[in-house]
């Protein structure tokens, strides 16, 4: 499953997207910001508590199940009045949520995460991004693992000269793809698909912003 | 048209490179000295890119430095700080200037840098360079129009013979020679015996190879190296040696360490010739090369 990964802004942060507004409502989201323990109920409810402590009115709270799905009748029922009141939302979702609640209630969003990348849960509890969604696919030949995403400089004709040990040069718990992808080939006899020269990437595969209409 | 650098290389002569560290700032004086120094002793210097993602004065302008004042310059390239187009315009502009050497590399990340928030680039890598530069010498830029001009670089690339795993970065060498690397100038290589077999498996190659020998100025430095930068391995010997050298005598044991290993490349043959750097005391590179004999 993929997921929206999110990492709560600081405080101060927070604080100062929220100068000169007095009365909050917050929003968390049931699904990603839940599962990364970012925006769930339990940190919405923390939430509450700074603000609280830092002065704020919060008008109200609600965890809702998926907020980049647009908010529900039910929803508007139970918490429009409150969060009519407030003078922003502080949304605990990723940033599609706060650009979905946003844009269907014109109200004022305030994004209470960073969006960090879409990743993918791993076994060991964590996520990884591997894939940024370029729109020229190349890991037919890379042995099913993308480099444009999970090399830190994108580089598509093999390793830079910082890897060590089979580490990023950025960081040593992050592997070096280019051994990942190495090993993969060498365990499928594909080596030779890594010696092929790899011409210039297209960055336009879809230019910047993304659009798609459904055929037909 | 054929550079100095490039005649250098097809003479058989053991050659001899160095490089010189463009500073931050716009007073070029300590600079200027260093190519005063070195101009007449190497074949030539190289010109480093914002070395780890420090910002500094050009390579192109320090290229252009050495050309004013006499020396032969190979730019140095990454493919850090520019894309596609600002790559090609610049060697456009060495090429009118009469810059016609360089080494293609893929960059330091800036997360190493100084500026660590600022977008690295890597449009191209540094295999992908090397052939737009060949593509440029026949009169045509990357997206397939003519040049008024083409341009002529001896260009060449690096490696790193210590990696580890170094089948990755043995396979991404041959990807540059096939690119069109002329010359490579090697990470830094302090265990001879290690650097002889990649040397034999390197042979099979038409590129001449340059080993690079980083000036050991102190233990601490060594251990450092060791700790920090990927693919260099200073034998544990070297830093005994280095660590026994009297209070103050430190560079000079340095010294005669790095003039050793290149009179034993140069007297065994084991390559082409050396790449000096001497991060941050390029003055007293021409003592390492008289202590070689190679002045």
């Amino acid at each position: 499953m993929i997921r929206s990964i999110t990492q709560q802004k600081s405080v101060e942060e927070i604080e100062r997207l929220l100068d000169g507004m007095g009365r909050i409502f917050i929003i968390g989201c049931g699904t990603c910001t839940t599962l990364t323990r970012t925006g769930g109920a339990p940190e919405v409810e923390e939430m509450n508590r700074t603000l609280s402590d830092k002065g704020k009115v919060v008008t109200g709270t609600t965890v809702v199940p998926v907020a980049c799905d647009n908010l529900t009748p039910e929803i508007l029922n139970d918490h429009g009045s409150r969060m009519n009141q407030a003078d922003a939302l502080l949304v605990m979702s990723c940033a599609f949520g706060v650009q979905t609640i946003g844009s269907q209630l014109g109200a004022m969003v305030i994004p209470a995460q960073d969006t960090i990348f879409i990743g993918k849960e791993s076994p060991g509890g964590g996520f990884n991004e591997i894939c940024t969604q370029c729109g020229t696919c190349i890991i037919g030949e890379t042995g099913g693992v993308c480099p444009v995403t999970a090399c830190h400089k994108g580089l598509v004709n093999g390793p830079c000269g910082g890897t060590n040990n089979g580490s990023c040069e950025i960081d040593v718990n992050k592997d070096c793809v280019w051994t990942v992808i190495y090993n993969r080939l060498k365990d499928l006899g594909r080596i030779d698909t890594m010696r092929k020269y790899q011409k210039p990437r297209n960055h336009l595969g879809e230019p910047s912003p993304g659009k798609f209409k459904v055929p037909g | 048209m054929t550079s100095p650098f490039k005649k250098a290389l097809d003479s058989g002569k053991f050659v001899v490179t160095s490089e010189v560290a463009p500073l931050k700032g716009a007073n070029t004086e300590k600079f200027i000295h260093h190519v005063e120094l070195l101009k007449d002793k190497v074949d030539a210097m190289n010109v480093t890119d914002h070395q780890s993602s420090v910002m500094r004065f050009p390579s192109l302008g320090g290229a252009l430095l050495v050309k004013e004042h006499g020396g032969e310059p190979i730019l140095q390239m990454t493919c850090r700080d520019r894309n596609r187009l600002a790559l090609q315009a610049d060697l456009l502009f060495a090429h009118s200037r009469g810059i016609n050497n360089v080494l293609c590399l893929t960059g330091d990340s800036v997360m190493l840098g100084d500026h660590k928030e600022a977008k690295g680039v890597f449009d191209l890598d540094s295999s992908q360079l090397l052939k737009t530069i060949r593509r440029m010498e026949r009169g045509r830029d990357l997206a397939g129009n003519d040049l008024d001009g083409n341009i002529a670089m001896c260009a060449g690339a690096i490696v790193t013979p210590e990696a580890n795993p170094i089948e990755p970065q043995l396979i991404k060498f041959e990807k540059k020679i096939e690119a069109g690397a002329e010359f490579i100038q090697t990470q830094a290589v302090y265990d001879m015996d290690n650097f002889k077999s990649f040397m034999d498996y390197a042979r099979q190659f038409d590129v001449r190879i340059l080993a690079g020998i980083i000036l050991l100025t102190s233990a601490g430095m060594a251990r450092f190296m060791n700790k920090n930068v990927a693919g260099v391995m200073v034998p544990q010997s070297l830093i005994d040696e280095m660590a026994g050298a009297p209070k103050g005598g430190a560079l000079k044991k340095g010294i005669e360490i790095t003039a050793r290993m290149i009179r034993q490349i140069r007297d065994e043959q084991i390559c082409d010739g050396v790449h000096i750097m001497a991060i941050g005391k390029e003055e007293v590179v021409p003592d390492i090369m008289g202590e070689a004999g190679l002045l």
